[in-house]
């Protein structure tokens, strides 16, 4: 069961992501959380980039997968009140030092498994902006505690599954009230049952094993737990194996599909998002899983990242296959003095709370 | 001396922290925790480190006991 849940987890993201590629998604964008959210934004019109709007069905699933394991399992309990507003600030900076390394950790691994060597310099930004963020939590980094959601407000935590199941039919019924890229990006994709299928069951083992890629390296760092670390390690070797299989493998830093080369961009680009994962309790593909659970902190900071990625592309922070414009270069220097600014101010008393004994 | 944590409500990993911390002080800790991540982590820990844990769940919260 233990391998059995890492390898499984591994292999669907890893390999799952390089047959959505197969299947149209473009290089090595098979699944990001940061990314494929962006292009949701784009799809509802919170940003107007043109190229980039899609209702990925890869983001729904991830929610749908979630919700229904969590429903048939039981584990469904409705609950928040930690704070929403900075976990709504720390989704936006999450999403912003994303988008200018352009992807999320899991697709600085994907980017890495097909080539792209600036994966590494992203990577080891995310690492150091996880050893940051636990620097705060040491010092007592505490945002409040989530109550169980009772009566009328337990409804509260079905709004996640229930707006993805409309997004789900909005997107299989090209409704009006969305928009599709018609060049660009936005407009390649695999077929939308085949990126609903893969994002229910990377949903379904992401839940399973509580999939977190801040909480890979923070639980080794902390208590040196290597589980998430394995899934990350099969992860790279299945999209590395199918890689080099299709014929999409391709060693450098430049010319890399949706990626630039400013390497100093691509590390702090990370570093914050990994700064603000931490400070908010999980990554962006965590926060997904756990708004699907009904955990009404995790929408509030889902809601962020949407608007993160608005601030992106509407202030032309985000980066290009040009590199990083200067307004995105300020975004991630202010965002890491806001994301240190918070760690910094929601520090308690480290003594825990007794109950008697 | 035993100690008893009431970690419910905390985001990931403080739960973690706060045991760990109080088992390099104390040689038995109570933790109670109302989600399966934090109680998943903690046991993992406490696997890790050889020490016993016991757990039991009663209306979605778990109480975990845990001796070095």
């Amino acid at each position: 069961m233990y391998w059995g849940l890492i390898i499984g987890t591994g292999v669907v993201f890893g390999l799952g992501a390089v047959l959505l590629v197969q299947m149209g998604n473009p290089g090595n964008y098979g699944f990001c959380a940061a990314c494929h959210l962006r292009d949701i934004a784009g799809a509802l019109g919170i940003h107007s980039v043109a190229t980039l709007q899609y209702v990925r069905p890869e983001i729904l699933g991830f929610v749908l997968g979630s919700f229904a394991l969590a429903k048939t399992s039981g584990e469904f309990r409705p609950r928040g009140g930690s704070n929403p507003l900075i976990r709504f600030v720390l989704g936006a900076l999450m999403v912003i030092g994303a988008l200018v390394f352009l992807g999320c950790p899991l697709r600085g691994i994907l980017r890495l498994a097909g080539g792209d060597l600036n994966g590494i310099t992203g990577l080891v930004g995310f690492a150091a902006g996880i050893v940051a963020g636990i620097a705060f939590l040491k010092r007592g980094y505490n945002l409040g505690r989530a109550r169980v959601h009772a009566g009328a407000g337990n409804s509260a935590g079905y709004l996640a599954a229930a707006v993805a199941f409309i997004l789900l039919v909005g997107v299989g019924t090209h409704a009006a009230f969305l928009r599709f890229s018609v060049q660009g990006p936005g407009s390649q994709h695999a077929p939308l049952i085949a990126s609903l299928v893969a994002g229910l069951v990377a949903g379904a083992f992401a839940w399973r094993t509580r999939m977190c890629l801040s909480g890979g390296i923070r639980d080794f760092i902390l208590v040196r737990d290597t589980y998430l670390l394995k899934i990350y390690g099969v992860l790279f070797l299945a999209a590395l194996a199918g890689n080099l299989a299709f014929g999409t493998f391709k060693l450098g830093f430049v010319g890399q599909p949706l990626a630039h080369t400013m390497h100093l961009w691509n590390f702090l680009g990370l570093f914050l998002t990994g700064l603000a994962a931490v400070l908010a309790g999980g990554c962006p593909l965590r926060q997904l899983i756990m708004s699907g659970e009904g955990n009404t902190d995790a929408m509030f900071c889902v809601l962020g990242m949407l608007a993160g990625a608005g601030i992106s592309h509407g202030f032309n922070a985000a980066g290009s296959a040009a590199g990083v414009a200067v307004n995105g270069q300020v975004a991630v220097l202010a965002g890491l003095v806001v994301a240190g600014a918070i760690g910094w101010s929601f520090r308690e008393k480290t003594t825990a709370v007794t109950v008697g004994g | 001396m035993e100690k008893t944590l009431d970690l419910r409500g905390l985001s990931c990993p403080i739960p973690l922290i706060r045991t760990r911390d109080a088992l390099a002080a104390e040689a038995c800790v109570t933790v109670i925790v109302d989600e399966p991540a934090p109680k998943e982590n903690i046991l993992k820990f406490a696997k890790a480190q050889g020490y016993s844990a016991e757990c039991k769940e009663e209306s979605g919260e778990y109480t975990l006991v845990i001796r070095k």
